[in-house]
């Protein structure tokens, strides 16, 4: 199983039946091949979806059907479709029950910095800073390091998507979660020990009696 | 009844040097992309622009307006990561380019368009989107204070229009349609098709005719 794998299916262990989710580009988005098929789970998508599915097949594209990627998709039998601000109302109001994107970096207070390396890389926020700070759990779903620079610090560096809003971390090494007092390490990957992980992070890890394992 | 129906050209004119300009769409989905196409000639300069996005290299906003010499000033917008015209003009000069978050961004549409000054929101508290703005707690927890956009003319799309300027707009294609339909004072929708009065569903209608002020059919011919 490679990195992105093991990410996004360990994701789907925090899926329940009757959620309503919004998968961030990127690993997040592989979350949805993993979803059980006996689970019913409604995927927000920002521009207007509440109710998103898989790629159309040839003949049956629908322009007006797409993700916020610019990729034609199609809409489970239950969609519904809505203007920009009910889409954010949505989020906004907490209806979504999970987030999981991707980031920059993350820090042990849970702050989130995804969107901006000054000077360098300014595409915008998209809807990041929206979603969490509107949905009731959000999930950092990211490589634990980007080549060798660790990403998951005592403070961000780069401008921060949101202030204190992550739950939980998950990574091709083990599972954080965010608490009062820090960063806890709950899981490992397999052959991953927990000097080598904290080696890899640069916040302080609490270590638990018990750490589970993450398959 | 006043007839709304008139060219591209015709209709654009009424954007003149300095004006605010809201551009519907989120990249190609729902963009009033024949009504840009017609903008790439077109005389005035020093625009504000309000828009999502700047489309994609070699499409949209980023193809017809940017490539302008002096048309586009200012841009209010969500996302610029497809456009390296607007990326270009963001390092050039910072603020020129304003960057907001999205649901802000379509919540200062709508509050234009139904007329709220301002609101406050969540979104951006503990983030640089908060700088320079009234803050605010409600029942323990922080809010920033956002003002309504508001526009001299919008630029829209619709999957069928009346011919009193009813619009359907059709699925995720409504995104900023609807919003920035009802927050200009000139409101041009191009529609995919223009049918007479009473041809479509009541309860299908998104926006209400009485905000649109031209329509233009979309002429699919070097689109």
């Amino acid at each position: 199983m490679d990195a992105k794998e093991l990410i996004a299916r360990r994701v789907t262990k925090e899926l329940h039946d009757n959620m309503i989710v919004n998968l961030g580009i990127g690993i997040p988005t592989l979350v949805a091949n993993y979803i059980p098929d006996d689970m019913h789970v409604l995927m927000h998508s920002e521009n207007g979806i509440i109710g998103i599915s898989s790629a159309p097949k040839e003949g049956e594209e629908d322009k007006d059907i797409f993700n916020a990627g610019n990729d034609l998709v199609t809409a489970v039998k239950e969609a519904f479709f809505c203007d920009s601000a009910m889409s954010f109302g949505f989020v906004r109001r907490g209806m979504i029950d999970l987030t999981v994107l991707g980031a920059l970096q993350v820090d042990e207070k849970g702050n989130i910095a995804s969107w901006a390396i000054p000077g360098k890389w300014m595409p915008g926020m998209g809807g990041a800073m929206d979603m969490v700070n509107g949905a009731k759990k959000v999930i950092v779903a990211m490589q634990h390091t980007n080549k060798g620079i660790k990403k998951i610090l005592k403070k961000c560096t780069y401008p921060l998507t949101g202030a204190g809003v992550v739950d939980m971390i998950i990574t091709d090494l083990g599972v954080l979660e965010v608490t009062k007092e820090g960063l806890v390490l709950k899981e490992l990957a397999p052959t991953v020990t927990v000097e080598q992980i904290q080696e890899q992070t640069e916040a302080k890890l609490i270590i638990p009696d018990v750490i589970g394992s993450m398959i | 009844m006043q007839n709304k129906i008139i060219d591209a050209k015709s209709a654009l004119s009424v954007i003149k040097s300095g004006h605010t300009i809201m551009v519907a769409g989120f990249f190609d989905g729902g963009s009033p992309e024949f009504l840009l196409k017609n903008m790439e000639n077109h005389p005035a300069r020093n625009l504000t622009l309000i828009t999502n996005d700047s489309g994609m290299d070699g499409r949209g906003i980023d193809k017809y307006m940017h490539s302008v010499e002096g048309m586009i000033s200012k841009i209010y917008i969500n996302y610029i990561g497809r456009s390296s015209a607007s990326q270009r003009m963001l390092a050039k000069d910072p603020d020129s380019v304003v960057l907001v978050p999205q649901g802000n961004f379509a919540e200062k549409l709508r509050a234009g368009g139904v007329g709220i000054p301002a609101f406050y929101t969540p979104v951006g508290v503990g983030t640089v989107i908060e700088e320079g703005k009234e803050k605010r707690v409600f029942d323990g927890k922080e809010y920033i204070l956002e003002t309504a956009f508001h526009a001299d003319v919008a630029l829209v799309h619709a999957y069928k229009v009346d011919e009193y300027g009813n619009c359907y707009m059709r699925r995720a294609a409504k995104n900023f349609n609807t919003l920035m339909a009802m927050a200009a004072d000139y409101v041009i929708v191009e529609a995919e098709e223009i049918v007479p009065i009473g041809n479509i569903d009541s309860d299908l209608i998104s926006v209400p005719g009485a905000f649109i002020n031209a329509i233009v059919k979309i002429e699919s011919e070097g689109k």
